[in-house]
């Protein structure tokens, strides 16, 4: 059983000045698809217009033949009626009721003994077993998004909407659900539109995304085809680096999953380093970052080591910071490094001595340089 | 004792039998003025909330020549029970409906609109329709609104007066309610009476208020939980 969902959408919001329209196609084959997009691009609209709560002014939307929502022949499925499972950001469980009347709601046409059969199976594979005859009021938050995609899926839908449903999660027990939501689509094999501003759910859950811009798809591919392209620096991202160069891509090797990038500073020599790949050509002008808590110091050159990049420099200036030692390092270009009063006792680091650099390839943030 | 036991009683019977109604007709008017997208509907809320700010003798008027025997309904009225609307206990039921309509919608649809839309499209997407969706989502959440409607039209039907008189007259039995019987009392200058009728009326009216709000004091939250 393999469905595809076809959405293709224009619908246009307020007027004239804060005017903002939607305006977008794409399909979503059965496993997850994200929508990305900063807050206000359109996603949980797009989300709305699927699931029939939201009307576009021009559109179709359809699951494989079965078309839910088309102008040009005026269909217009009623929400009821389209077997489509939504997961709402605030979840929109049912205060008034138990978790297990919540999970039971959508199955009012089954009998009883079904009804208490199709619960408890998805209650078990949720794991929120012991929860049933406790009010929503009752249960943690982590517990409440899983009786909230429980009550969804309990019903069987055709397609299934998510709308940043773990943003509100730690990362362990996102990282839980989202393993528990996938082996129970292994089974399914229903298309998921999953909606997510961040990008670690990105690549945590990254088979295909569509990313979105003020209703519109910029890009579509894999996580890495569509995020890793330079990011526009702004000044609260480069408020954060102690180390900031220009940079030139040398070459990319896409086969490594690298690119070699010359870094250099006003005034000061260069120095070769390898960086993440991106979606850039040889030639490109970037910004590189890098914490000064993210390199490490050697006193010998190291060996049999993942870091990329390992690079001999000089101390110039040693200075002490309340418990953090800040060292300024010259490798071509002078790099600020942070470290503990203990390791500047334990390896003798002074000024002017020789040193090796050693930081991962993806220490090294890529932004876009601002024209 | 001088009080008017058989005034009383039809008086609770009215205010019974017109907040039951009430309640019949209110709930889907009131899901209409919360729901409903129609760029005319301030018209109708707003007749619904004529009877606040007219004097009940207007009203009153109105339904007087509404029920009457020229009027069509009157005449059909006559034509299926040989008898007029006005001047009897069924006219006074719907003089009083009409007269106590905004105390029970505007609570009722107040709660409704209260509801976080998303309790009532989660609803939707898990296939309820939505009559199945205004009595397991929207009623059971409005409980409070509801009760508090409910309540003040059983109040205000106890009290009324002006309506009653000009629809009802002040026929023993039929139509004569505690508040015609008190104002009898004080014309005849028969203060003692007025007097113990009226406590009775406020004792009573006090302690209805006083069970239904002492109950609903812990309602429901009307949002999602998150």
């Amino acid at each position: 059983m393999t469905s595809t969902l076809t959405v293709q959408l224009h619908k246009q919001f307020g007027q004239a000045r804060d005017a903002f329209s939607l305006d977008l196609e794409f399909h979503a084959a059965p496993g997850f698809t994200i929508l990305f997009g900063s807050s206000g691009a359109g996603k949980t609209s797009i989300l709305d217009c699927v699931s029939g709560l939201l009307l576009p002014d021009a559109g179709h939307v359809a699951i494989d033949d079965w078309v839910l929502f088309d102008t040009s022949t005026s269909v217009n499925v009623p929400t009821a009626k389209r077997q489509i499972g939504y997961v709402f950001q605030d979840l929109a469980l049912f205060p008034h009721l138990t978790v297990w009347e919540n999970i039971e709601y959508g199955l009012s046409h089954l009998l009883r003994g079904q009804r208490r059969d199709r619960c408890a199976s998805i209650l078990d594979a949720f794991r929120v077993s012991g929860l049933g005859t406790r009010k929503i009021s009752e249960v943690s938050g982590g517990e409440r998004q899983r009786v909230a995609l429980a009550r969804t899926l309990v019903t069987d839908p055709a397609v299934l909407l998510l709308d940043e449903p773990l943003a509100a999660l730690d990362a362990a027990t996102k990282a839980k659900i989202i393993s528990d939501l996938r082996s129970w689509n292994a089974a399914h094999g229903i298309p998921i539109l999953y909606v997510t501003h961040s990008r670690e759910e990105v690549f945590a859950l990254g088979e295909r995304v569509v990313a979105i811009e003020a209703g519109r798809i910029v890009s579509q591919g894999t996580p890495h085809e569509v995020l890793d392209a330079p990011r526009q620096e702004t000044i609260a991202q480069l408020a954060g680096f102690e180390n900031i160069f220009d940079a030139t891509v040398e070459s990319t090797n896409p086969d490594r999953g690298t690119m070699t990038c010359k870094l250099f500073a006003e005034g000061q020599n260069s120095v070769t380093f390898e960086t993440p790949l991106i979606r850039a050509e040889v030639g490109t002008q970037l910004r590189v970052g890098i914490y000064a808590g993210d390199i490490l110091l050697a006193i010998v050159p190291p060996v049999g080591l993942s870091a990329r990049n390992v690079i001999e420099g000089n101390i110039v200036s040693l200075e002490q910071r309340d418990v953090v030692v800040s060292a300024r390092v010259n490798c071509g270009v002078e790099m600020e490094v942070h470290f503990t009063l203990a390791a500047r006792d334990a390896l003798q680091l002074a000024s002017g001595r020789q040193v090796w650099l050693v930081i991962k390839t993806h220490s090294c943030r890529l932004m876009q340089r601002q024209m | 004792m001088s009080i008017d036991w058989q005034a009383f009683g039809l008086t609770v019977e009215l205010a019974l039998i017109v907040s039951a109604i009430l309640l019949a007709l209110g709930l889907p008017l009131a899901c209409w003025i919360a729901f409903s997208h129609w760029r005319w509907k301030f018209f109708v809320e707003a007749v619904v909330a004529l009877p606040i700010v007219l004097p009940p003798t207007v009203l009153g008027f109105y339904v007087l020549v509404a029920l009457g025997s020229r009027s069509p309904l009157g005449r059909l009225w006559i034509a299926r029970t040989g008898h007029t609307l006005a001047f009897t206990f069924t006219g006074l039921v719907i003089g009083s409906i009409l007269y106590s309509l905004p105390f029970a919608v505007q609570p009722f649809a107040a709660s409704f609109a209260a509801i976080d839309r998303k309790l009532i499209a989660a609803s939707a997407t898990l296939g309820a329709s939505p009559l199945r969706t205004f009595f397991r989502v929207i009623v059971p959440l409005s409980v409070p609104g509801l009760v508090t409607g409910i309540v003040l039209t059983f109040a205000h039907t106890m009290g009324e007066f002006g309506v009653v008189l000009m629809v009802g007259g002040n026929i023993p039995g039929v139509t004569r309610t505690v508040s015609i019987d008190i104002y009898d009392q004080v014309q005849a200058s028969n203060y003692a009476a007025a007097h113990e009728t009226s406590l009775l009326l406020l004792v009573f009216c006090f302690a209805v208020l006083s069970v239904v709000y002492g109950l609903n004091r812990r309602p429901h939250r009307i949002g999602p939980v998150i």
